[in-house]
């Protein structure tokens, strides 16, 4: 509460210092101002835009939205969040952002060359931009101040190495966006942290078919005891479809929701793979702001990695919390 | 002027009249409209970027509504046109990255796969008589798999990328993806593009035998056989048209973004649909613009890109989308109806 309340102040002090800076501003003719001596802190509207890949209505953005939202309104930065699937229309709602001259711009980059020209044309046009979530080798290369975000790979592996210490033998690893990269790096990185694993590919968009394709697996597989769901709708779907047909596989998923916290306090998800991408949301907009305000740059060209933290039984009652309030 | 009453056949009609007997007036006037709306509520809608950005949103799906337009008024559909797009760019890539080919030779080889499998369409429509929609359904399913599955087998990825360093980048991405330069904003040769396209297809539609033909298959395939209109020629032709644009948007992308990715498509065909309604043509077939097509994709993009620049939140995006969708088509729908009343 109080920590909420602090930021309502903040909101007030930094709105009250903008009234002040626009009041000034026009009317600026006194001759000492524009000395030297100032620090040159931009002052005037500064707004900052988000723009994922993420489509409307996905429980896993929408936490990241959260975050951004609840860091600008701390700050008093205007936040807009917009995403779009299509790299293309990514690309260009990027544009719209640059045309809307934004004082700060935060991309997601799942497929990192479709967004390069509009990200290059940004940085071109003075926008500060960071990236987030994916696209961590490419985010300096386009000029972007920092990275926000897990390593696909370096989470698969970690998930992959979990369950070999669980003692499983075959995993089965399920996709639920066929065209998604940071999908299949997961998949790879389960593989190379368990040894070998399978796939499954199957359509998020229709509860039925992935229950029922992730029971068809495992029923005609039944040395499979591991099954890898990288969300954690797919992860209740791979919960059911194992309980229908009494199989002792076990459930990991990627991403937290209500869902996979009972689960897992039931003992029917073994472990989740949290990314925390609320952080995705906040640290972007702290880091742009302290930027703007301070010529701060976190991590000198490294990325700030937001994951992974492997929530199990021993962790989930505190987390849980946070999941219903959609934060974590 | 003389006392004999002309036949009311070669009377001259009011200007008023001729204009709302045309296809496109109502998209043209829901266009003034969501034009007018957005240049009040938003403060950069206006700016040479900010237009730069909607004219670019409305470009590729202008190519493709245009297409699509001529396609439906010939009374036929193309559930695979959106999944064109992707796989012509999956062919250029994967031939240019993987096979090493010169851009140009890959370009040309998907435009011969894309007018193939148009061919292949517009083939089986006539030959089995089932309904395009049907037929095309299968190919966009097939289409779709292949994209997948070979993608994955050639790259062992989902997406094709690399394309900025195959040989002949540079010459393809003048021509596809270059940018033009109006008073210091960037305008994206795709624009060009899609005026161009649209410039083609009204002229072909209203000014040569082959657009008489579009509409005669369109409004009455039995007729128009029984008057020496070659139907099955026209159709498979109108197929390959609409893959021949899904092509030119798939270079488009390929050479522009430099990456395509295996489920990239899906779903747009619904687009290309909606904006050739928009702007006047009839889901039966036989009478429609494509000029009115590419205003509705001007729409399409103005009102995309307009929410955006209205900073509404991203939330409601859809619900405004679909209201102002349904608003341009009951204004074009009553035009539609003042047209046929004067008509007659």
């Amino acid at each position: 509460m109080t920590s909420h309340r602090s930021g309502r102040l903040g909101l007030v002090a930094v709105g009250a210092a903008l009234l002040l800076a626009a009041c000034t501003g026009p009317a600026a003719e006194d001759p000492s101002s524009g000395s030297g001596q100032e620090v040159p802190a931009e002052t005037g509207p500064f707004r900052i835009a988000v723009i994922s890949h993420g489509t409307a209505g996905d429980a896993f953005w929408n936490v990241v939205k959260n975050g951004a939202e609840d860091a600008g309104r701390q700050l008093g930065v205007p936040v807009e969040y917009n995403s779009d699937g299509d790299p293309g229309n990514q690309a260009k709602l990027i544009d719209n952002a640059v045309a809307q001259r934004v004082g700060g711009l935060v991309v997601s980059m799942q497929n990192p060359e479709a967004v390069r020209p509009s990200i290059e044309n940004a940085v071109r046009a003075g926008i500060p931009v960071v990236t987030i979530n994916s696209g961590e080798e490419q985010s300096a290369a386009y000029g972007a101040l920092t990275h926000v975000g897990q390593s696909e790979g370096v989470a698969g592996e970690q998930a992959g190495r979990k369950f070999k210490e669980a003692g499983k033998t075959k995993l089965l690893c399920v996709i639920h966006e066929a065209g998604n990269i940071g999908q299949n790096q997961r998949c790879d990185g389960a593989a190379r942290g368990f040894g070998a694993a399978e796939r499954l590919q199957v359509d998020i968009s229709n509860p039925t078919d992935v229950q029922a394709r992730i029971r068809g697996a495992v029923q005609t597989d039944p040395s499979i005891d591991a099954v890898l769901t990288l969300n954690s709708q797919v992860a209740a779907n791979a919960v059911n479809a194992i309980e229908q047909v009494q199989s002792q596989a076990q459930v990991a998923t990627f991403d937290l929701n209500a869902d996979v916290v009972s689960a897992i306090k039931s003992g029917d998800v073994l472990f989740a793979v949290d990314q925390q991408q609320y952080e995705q949301g906040y640290l972007p907009i702290v880091f742009l702001k302290l930027y703007r305000d301070n010529r701060n740059v976190v991590g000198g060209g490294r990325p700030v990695l937001t994951g992974p933290d492997l929530v199990d039984k021993s962790t989930v009652d505190q987390i849980g919390a946070y999941v219903e309030r959609g934060t974590r | 002027m003389t006392a004999t009453t002309l036949d009311e056949r070669v009377g001259r009609t009011r200007l008023a009249d001729r204009l709302v007997v045309r296809p496109e007036i109502g998209a043209l006037l829901g266009a003034v409209v969501v034009f007018a709306f957005f240049s009040i509520t938003a403060d950069q809608f206006l700016t040479g970027d900010g237009v730069a950005t909607w004219l670019d949103d409305a470009s590729t799906l202008g190519i493709m509504a245009v297409a699509v337009s001529l396609l439906m008024i010939g009374g036929e559909f193309d559930l695979s046109a959106g999944v064109m797009t992707a796989s012509t760019a999956l062919v250029t890539a994967i031939l240019a990255t993987q096979a090493g080919w010169n851009v140009w030779l890959a370009l040309l080889a998907s435009l011969v796969f894309a007018l193939g499998v148009g061919a292949f369409n517009g083939w089986l429509v006539m030959r089995t008589g089932l309904p395009s929609f049907i037929v095309t359904l299968g190919t966009f399913l097939a289409l779709q798999g292949l994209n997948l599955g070979v993608t994955r087998l050639v790259t062992g990825t989902v997406q094709v990328s690399g394309m900025r360093s195959a040989e002949g980048y540079a010459s393809s991405g003048f021509v596809f993806a270059s940018t033009v330069d109006i008073g210091g904003t960037k305008f994206q040769i795709s624009i060009l593009w899609w005026l161009g396209f649209a410039a083609v297809a009204a002229w072909l539609l209203v000014r040569t035998r082959f657009g008489n033909w579009i509409f005669a298959v369109g409004g009455s395939p039995v007729s128009s056989r029984a008057v020496g209109v070659p139907v099955k020629r026209t159709k498979i032709l109108l197929f390959m048209t609409t893959a021949l644009a899904g092509w030119l948007v798939g270079s488009i992308n390929i050479l522009r973004f430099a990456s395509v990715q295996a489920n990239q498509g899906i779903g747009l065909e619904l687009q290309f649909i909606i904006a050739a309604v928009v702007g006047g043509c009839l889901l039966t077939g036989g009478f429609g613009s494509a000029i009115g097509a590419a205003i509705g994709a001007l729409i399409f993009g103005m009102a995309r890109q307009g929410i955006v620049f209205s900073r509404w939140d991203s939330d409601w995006f859809m619900l405004f989308l679909g209201v102002m969708l349904l608003a341009a088509v009951l204004v074009n729908n009553t035009f539609r109806r003042r047209a046929e009343r004067v008509r007659r």
